[in-house]
């Protein structure tokens, strides 16, 4: 028997399959499983594949029989940095090798409940620090589309296991990009919450002023099924402010009269490349079509985001990553004569070289003497940034713009040049320093056929406008019904 | 701007990141590279700015200061890669 065609099929579709008994939760689950024994030696987004756990999660929803909730039976993939109860949870980190949390993350519970069944944990960069996946101490994900290309990161695994059909939807965090620009070269949908949106109590921190939790999908309209059960506050976490949460799924509407989309010039201008701006700009049009007035717009800061985002989050993750210091958890040495050894030789064996970057570059910044110079004025840019956001959001509803500066990268291409990797973020890290939510949504193709995303940007807790634009031009284009040939 | 070996080695230090030679002559020439681009931000006029942290405009968040009972302290023990007695961790002495 084969179970191939399920594994196309969005949450909505499998969930009328689940619901109508026309396949069980068991048969889907198998699908997926078999896709990934397939396809995933080429791609390498797994790094760990729950099988037995999936087939006996998936029997005990069999049995119950209720698919009330639509992500009940829906089998995932998640992020490596995503703690599960009872298994491994590396952060593609040599520090986490063997690390087997004690406790699920929160976000992980809230998907449980709902009935959603876990086939595996997926690649990153080491501690979500990376644009490409290749700092993972398990080795790179390649790219659904073109194995010679990385697939963005830091949550390459994730869209590279959407991509591929290897799960029907998988969680990433974006602390800089890293769900939106992986999900840009992949050509999923991707979704970076407003800061808060969604709780990030269990999820290992990069930077914890920026960092955010969201969904990788397939469709527009299965990121709002995932949304009406991931977001939301939370006890857990104190950065989650009591909003409520709107049905998500009542955004998702065909046409787009009565609202106004901003074209920031800055995000077509130096180092992006000709196709890419084209593309969208091309896009662009489509929107006009579905009835929304285009207007253009400025936001001259965009050029500081670059150094503002990486003095700031360095700094930040120099304090997160204090916390891997071989006591409680993790890595250990064998060989120190005394406590401050065990310390330099523990994190010094435990850490990648991007890791070690980060910590040094933020220890540098938060030093006395240069906190001032760097951090305090690179807070200084990030205040003065929010403020352009908050009056570009008076002028229009959403903002339109590239995702990626380019269509993609080879592996291998950046990975020596640390700035050169930095700069593949230039048009999303500015987001994250402004604390909006912005999507990534398939737009286009390159000549030599990459995927090419379209970033809608809206203001804080206006994921639901994110929604209804995405869910509009989704619904006027097919670029999302393309697969890569695996 | 150029970090010199010894401050990229100071620099370690603070952080208890320990580095070899390779990784401090490597190490010295990325981060002078990304430090000097980031003085790009010296162009933006922020007098009178104050800086931010807290980008969703939240304030001190609390919660009833309630004593609640760990619920496995067996199994977080049981993550420590070092040996434990009754209920905490042995580490390497500070002094030698």
């Amino acid at each position: 028997m084969t179970y191939y065609p399920m594994i196309h099929l969005t949450i909505a579709e499998a969930h009328r399959g689940l619901k109508s008994k026309k396949f069980s939760c068991v048969e889907l689950t198998k699908a997926y499983l078999e896709r990934i024994k397939k396809v995933d030696q080429k791609i390498h987004a797994y790094l760990t594949v729950t099988s037995e756990t999936a087939l006996e999660a998936a029997k005990t929803i069999d049995k119950k029989g209720q698919f009330s909730n639509a992500l009940t039976g829906i089998p995932i993939s998640l992020k490596d940095v995503v703690c599960t109860k009872g298994i491994k949870t590396t952060g593609a980190s040599k520090m986490l090798e063997n690390f087997v949390p004690p406790y699920d993350a929160h976000v992980w519970e809230r998907l449980q409940a709902a009935g959603c069944v876990l086939l595996g944990k997926v690649n990153t960069d080491e501690f979500t620090m990376g644009s490409s996946t290749e700092n993972s101490f398990f080795g790179p994900t390649r790219n659904p589309w073109n194995l010679d290309y990385v697939p963005g990161g830091s949550s390459g695994g994730g869209a590279a296991s959407v991509a591929a059909d290897e799960c029907a939807f998988s969680i990433g965090t974006d602390t800089g990009g890293s769900i939106r620009q992986p999900a840009s070269l992949c050509s999923t949908v991707g979704l970076k919450v407003t800061y808060g949106r969604v709780p990030r109590h269990g999820v290992m921190s990069y930077a914890a002023s920026f960092a955010t939790i969201g969904p990788l999908a397939k469709t527009v309209e299965d990121i709002a099924l995932i949304m009406n059960v991931i977001a939301g506050n939370s006890e857990h976490d104190a950065t989650t402010p009591d909003i409520p949460v709107p049905d998500y799924t009542k955004f998702l509407k065909k046409d787009l009269k009565g609202l106004t989309v901003g074209v920031p010039k800055e995000f077509f201008g130096e180092g992006v490349e000709a196709e890419v701006a084209d593309t969208i700009h091309r896009e662009i049009e489509v929107l006009k079509k579905l009835g929304a007035t285009v207007i253009d717009v400025s936001l001259p800061l965009t050029k500081y985001a670059i150094p503002a985002y990486y003095i700031l989050v360095k700094s930040e993750a120099s304090a997160d990553m204090a916390r891997y210091d071989g006591i409680r958890f993790g890595y250990a040495t064998k060989d120190a004569k005394n406590l401050e050894e065990f310390y330099m030789k523990t994190r010094g064996e435990g850490f990648g070289d991007e890791v070690k970057r980060t910590i040094m570059l933020g220890t540098y910044a938060l030093s006395a003497g240069y906190y001032d110079a760097f951090y305090l004025k690179a807070a200084k840019v990030r205040a003065l940034m929010k403020r352009e956001y908050e009056e570009v959001f008076k002028q229009c509803d959403v903002l339109a713009a590239p995702v990626s500066p380019m269509a993609g990268f080879k592996i291998g291409d950046k990975a020596d040049d640390p700035l050169a990797m930095y700069m593949a973020d230039i048009l999303t890290v500015p987001i994250n320093l402004a604390g909006v939510p912005a999507m990534s949504v398939p737009a286009g193709f390159s000549k030599a056929g990459l995927p090419i995303g379209l970033q809608l940007i809206a203001n804080q807790y206006k994921e639901e406008t994110l929604i209804h634009v995405g869910h509009a031009y989704e619904q006027a284009t097919e670029w999302h019904k393309q697969k890569p040939t695996l | 701007m150029k970090l010199s070996h010894d401050e990229v080695r100071k620099i370690a230090r603070l952080a208890r990141l320990g580095l070899t030679d390779a990784e401090v002559e490597k190490f010295s020439k990325q981060l002078s590279d990304i430090l000097s681009y980031s003085k790009m931000l010296d162009e933006v006029d922020t007098s009178g700015v104050e800086p931010i942290a807290q980008i969703t405009g939240l304030t001190t968040v609390t919660f009833a200061d309630e004593l609640k009972p760990c619920e496995n302290p067996e199994e977080l023990l049981k993550c420590s890669p070092n040996p434990t007695k009754d209920g905490l961790i042995q580490v390497k002495s500070v002094f030698e």
